[in-house]
């Protein structure tokens, strides 16, 4: 029960110092805050397959951009009311991952890198063919008046920063309950017997694809969770949230934070956010710094930050 | 334009961007067949391909025939020397694991394209053809080096076959892809076979950096597309076959420039990366299948 | 990372130089260069801040670079001069990479990082449509310099305004009339698939027709292309006139394979511009354009009717009679779009000076003031030309030119008036609240 309490310390105490955070941050940190923890929603998504399944997959942003575009249009074109367009995009990122599972899940290895790869690509391409629809690479703004919506008696207007920064963690605090949850649940123990050896638990009677494909639906669901709350904090979709680096963003997070561990993907997305963002006034080739860090992570530090510490020092990290 | 000639410039388009791309996926391939990872870098090199060529002939801008025969040898070349670099300080640390070696050459992507914005800048940057002229067709004309540029591919084509079937430099490659346990009992030095596998593999992709860059001007992007391309055609192809990835790059090729001729060339890249996809995933027994873990 | 560094000339000039390879010493003589470290001590008074969205990398970078050396051109006579409404002008660069996403991003950082007084310099028309939202809702004057219809159609909001070049509708609408009575009535058009083409589209066909024209073709090229043969086959043979406009780092090949295609068999070609700035006349390949023509909205070479005010403004910025930077000859200007970086610096002088504008606060007086203006004088403010201003629809309306190619020169024949690009619609910004 240590473990647990501890645990309950390290999580809690995350989401209160985000909390208190909020009355201490300049604007811009305070914006920055806002994207953070919902690209670290996006990140915890990505690391439910590849941290409890062992499957890398490269084209994640095709579930993030499901969900952006999902949310984005139901408000652009059916006016819905933006907790409807949330629900929507989320839905939409969950279906797609559903359809990509039952296909891409024959594959492992470097075979489902290289598939998921390719159907991001081609959802890529998707967003720009029907740009009537789309305005692909323009993409679509949603209007202030369209982010405002009464809920209970109560005004939500999403271009507000303060409304917006507890959204962001409300929605970052439900993708943790959601990860400890299942890191506790006897399908997490499935999910994690299946990356240490598939085989055995083969043999063990569970039906191992069975479980990957909800890994991955509940990675999918995460993470266009997260696509459709961005589009609705910041107003904007178009085709770029979909192209490459968005599949390869969360792969960094993760891996730069701990593979596997909860509390890794916003450690990962915190600290590559900022180092982005102050390479970024050095240098306008700031993306050089997603490279070095990628090649000194696989070289040297292949359990990131998160995993290193539970691997020297606190075994208990869930 | 009627039927007739529109089909003979879609199969023209076709044939110039299946050679080139033959070249490129030739590289991808053998790094795959020989040492079983997937360089995600590959179109990087080709860029480097195009940017050195744009560097080297600006040296001698009153020679451009010169300057681009010296491009044609001289960026290769260092490409070439690059890659045995990456290779040294990257790739064998990590022992060719295949799943960390993506990872890796993700970042080498960004790495090298990231240094040529930095140092080269992000301008688009014309090479002038070395041999100019227009070939003239009752209905269009057409440029007289797109044509060259298929010929120097099918040499280089040629001579790439001739390397690995028939030189023993061939052989050991092959052997090393065959056996890479057995071949080091027998005392070929596996590291540095692939170290120099690697490095051919960059250097056809400059190569056809450099073959493309009088059509296309040298500009830090313009790896994206070779490397999804040569990916499509490695695929299809089948990885360990060089006949396959040249007969695949001809039907992509030349698919390619008929459906963007009559269709969208969009919805031809569409078209094209869901079929991989599911080529990868439909035939287990072939490509990534077999040694995936 | 400290906002106060004055960062002219400074971090992202490292590659907005064309000689790249040569020069990486550049960048610290450049951040060095007279005028700008000056301020710092001789001015007592705040230093009015613009924030500028600059495409410094991306598919735009060959125009953020002289945007670029436009803005600051003019920034330094500005503050020589005693600055603005005696404030020195300290100019902040971030580079948007081009990218709608990126754009929006570096309005916010603008506003809540650097806290500028206004954001300027935008020239791709998705980047703008990207980040005008943000600006309206931050309440962030933002000036564009892009000739998208996007800030006349009244798409946007009351605090994006593009006050120093004429917008895509009026300017093709007055090139209509000319190309319908002079080089033919079937028009095929080229363009990009992205919104600033469509505007071409939409708005040309309708120019055309009302000229007794009719469109032949339309093919609309994608973004991420970067070969085009294959488009000149769609070509309808009885096609009179081409129509193109291209933009991106792949102009220099499509007009080449335009070449390659047609030869001399080609029909009346007729350009904006855009297909080739910042790209050399003389370039091996072009020699077909001989006696096709063009949209320019500033004569890139300097013809025997050059104004003063040209001579002026070609010498301050450092471009030469032949449209090339005074440094190096193959280096050629986009001479057509970045005077609007010059005419809006002074145009924001003008509603700062004319509005008593001092801190944020007083932001909604500088709109009205800039909403007051009806008209610019020709001048070394407004070098292009006499402009009207439609402070309803937040946007210029000025002259355009026909140029014809002649010995890998474009000489102008043809000079359009105000009157011909104006159009009707019922935009009415000043309705929405500040």
């Amino acid at each position: 029960m240590i473990a647990n309490q501890r645990s309950l310390i390290l999580h809690a105490g995350l989401i209160v110092i985000l909390f208190a955070l909020q009355f201490l941050l300049p604007d811009y940190h305070h914006t920055n805050f806002t994207s953070i923890m919902v690209l670290a929603t996006y990140a915890m998504g990505y690391n439910i397959l590849v941290g409890y399944t062992g499957l890398l997959s490269l084209g994640h942003a095709m579930f993030f951009a499901a969900g952006l575009y999902g949310a984005g249009m139901g408000v652009y074109y059916l006016e819905l009311h933006p907790v409807l367009a949330f629900i929507l995009g989320s839905v939409a990122g969950l279906l797609l991952a559903i359809a990509i599972g039952l296909i891409a899940l024959r594959t492992t290895g470097v075979a489902f890198m290289i598939v998921t790869l390719m159907f991001a690509q081609a959802a890529f391409l998707v967003t720009l063919y029907f740009n009537d629809i789309t305005h692909g690479d323009e993409g679509l703004t949603l209007t202030q008046a369209a982010r405002g919506f009464d809920l209970l008696g109560w005004h939500v207007d999403l271009t507000n920063p303060s409304q917006r920064y507890n959204l962001a963690l409300a929605l970052f605090l439900g993708a943790l309950l959601l990860c400890l949850a299942l890191v506790r649940s006897p399908v997490g123990r499935v999910l994690v017997a299946i990356r240490e050896n598939e085989e055995r638990t083969k043999m063990l009677g569970y039906d191992a694809r069975r479980y990957k494909l909800l890994a991955l639906s509940l990675s999918g669901l995460l993470s266009s969770a997260a696509g459709a709350a961005y589009v609705l904090f910041f107003g904007y979709v178009g085709s770029s949230f979909a192209a490459i680096p968005y599949s390869i963003y969360p792969l960094l997070w993760v891996l730069l934070g701990g593979v596997g561990t909860v509390v890794g993907p916003v450690i990962g997305t915190l600290l590559m956010f900022y180092l982005i963002e102050i390479s970024r006034d050095h240098t306008s080739s700031y993306m050089i710094v997603v490279g070095v860090v990628l090649v000194l992570l696989v070289l040297w530090f292949p359990k990131g930050i998160a995993g290193t510490i539970r691997a020297r020092w606190w075994g208990w990290i869930p | 334009m009627d039927l007739g000639p529109h089909l003979l410039l879609a199969l023209l388009e076709g044939t110039v961007s299946a050679f080139v791309l033959a070249v490129t996926a030739l590289g991808l391939s053998l790094v795959f067949g020989v040492m079983r990872i997937v360089n995600v870098a590959h179109g990087e090199f080709f860029m480097l391909g195009a940017v050195l060529a744009w560097w080297i002939t600006s040296l001698v801008p009153e020679a451009p025939f010169w300057g681009f025969m010296l491009a044609l040898i001289g960026a290769p070349l260092a490409v070439g020397a690059i890659a045995v670099v990456a290779d040294a300080l990257v790739l064998r640390r990590l022992n060719y694991q295949p799943e960390a070696t993506i990872v890796a050459t993700i970042g080498l992507l960004y790495i090298l394209q990231q240094a040529v914005l930095t140092i080269y800048g992000p301008d688009a940057r014309p090479v002038v053809a070395p041999i100019q002229f227009r070939v003239v067709f009752p209905w269009f004309g057409y440029s007289g080096y797109k044509l060259v540029a298929v010929g120097a591919a099918s040499l280089l084509l040629l001579a790439a076959w001739y390397g690995v079937t028939r030189t023993k430099f061939g052989l050991i490659m092959r052997a090393t892809q065959f056996d890479r346990e057995t071949a080091q009992a027998f005392g070929i030095p596996v590291k540095r076979v692939y170290a120099a596998v690697f490095a051919l593999g960059a250097m056809l992709a400059a190569a056809a950096g450099v073959l493309v860059v009088p059509l296309q001007q040298a500009h830090y992007l313009m790896g994206l597309d070779p490397l999804l391309l040569s990916f499509i055609v490695v695929i299809i192809g089948g990885l360990d076959s060089l006949k396959g990835t040249i007969l695949a790059a001809f039907v992509i090729g030349i698919s390619d420039g008929i459906i963007s001729v009559f269709f969208s060339p969009t919805l031809a890249k569409i078209i094209a990366t869901l079929v991989v996809a599911l080529v990868l995933v439909f035939r287990p027994n072939g490509l990534f299948g077999g040694k995936a873990r | 990372m400290n906002p106060k560094t004055p960062l002219i000339g400074g971090k992202k000039s490292l590659i907005t130089r064309r000689s790249a390879l040569k020069t990486l010493g550049a960048a610290s003589a450049l951040a060095l260069s007279p005028g700008y470290v000056r301020y710092a001590q001789a001015q007592t008074a705040e230093p009015l801040k613009l924030g500028f969205q600059l495409h410094s990398t991306g598919i735009g970078a060959g125009y953020g670079r002289w945007y670029d050396r436009t803005t600051h051109a003019a920034v330094k006579l500005i503050n020589d001069a005693g600055g603005i409404a005696g404030r020195q002008v300290e100019i902040i660069t971030e580079d948007d990479g081009t990218d709608p996403k990126r754009g929006a991003e570096v309005v916010e950082k603008f506003a809540s990082q650097h806290k500028v007084d206004f954001v300027f310099g935008t020239l791709f028309s998705h980047v703008v449509i990207g980040s005008a939202p943000r600006a309206g809702e931050l309440k962030m004057p933002y000036f564009v310099v892009s000739e998208g219809y996007h800030v006349a159609s009244g798409a946007l909001n009351r605090y994006v305004f593009q006050p120093g070049i004429t917008d895509v509708r009026s300017q093709v609408s007055s090139m209509a009339p000319w190309i319908a009575g002079n080089l033919g009535k079937k028009v095929t058009m080229i363009f990009p698939d992205y919104a600033f083409g469509h505007d071409h589209r939409d708005f040309f066909t309708a120019a055309i027709e009302k000229q007794g024209g009719s469109i032949a073709a339309l093919l609309a090229i994608p973004p991420t292309e970067t070969s085009y043969t294959k488009y000149f086959a769609q070509i309808p043979a009885d096609t009179e006139v081409i129509y193109h406009v291209m933009v991106g780092p792949g102009v220099l090949t499509f007009v080449k394979e335009m070449g390659e295609h047609f030869g001399s068999k080609r029909p009346q070609i007729f350009g904006f511009i855009d297909s080739l700035e910042a790209v050399d006349l003389a370039s091996p390949g072009l020699e077909f354009l001989d006696g096709t023509y063009f949209w320019e909205a500033f004569p890139r070479y300097a013809g025997a009717e050059q104004s003063p005010y040209d001579k002026f403004y070609r010498e301050k910025v450092g471009v030469d009679a032949n449209g090339a930077s005074t440094g190096d000859p193959k280096d050629i200007a986009t001479y057509s779009h970045m005077f609007g970086c010059w005419e809006t610096l002074y145009t924001i002088k003008q509603a700062v000076e004319a509005s008593g504008y001092k801190s944020a606060a007083d932001k909604g007086a500088l709109i009205e003031a800039v909403e007051a203006i009806t008209s610019f004088a020709e001048g070394n403010e407004h070098p292009q030309g006499n402009k009207t201003f439609d402070g309803k629809r937040h946007q210029c309306y000025g002259h355009q030119f026909i140029s014809k190619v002649e010995g890998a020169k474009l000489n102008v024949v043809h000079k359009t008036s105000i009157e011909d690009g104006l159009y009707e619609n019922d935009t009415d910004y000043t309705k929405q609240p500040l």
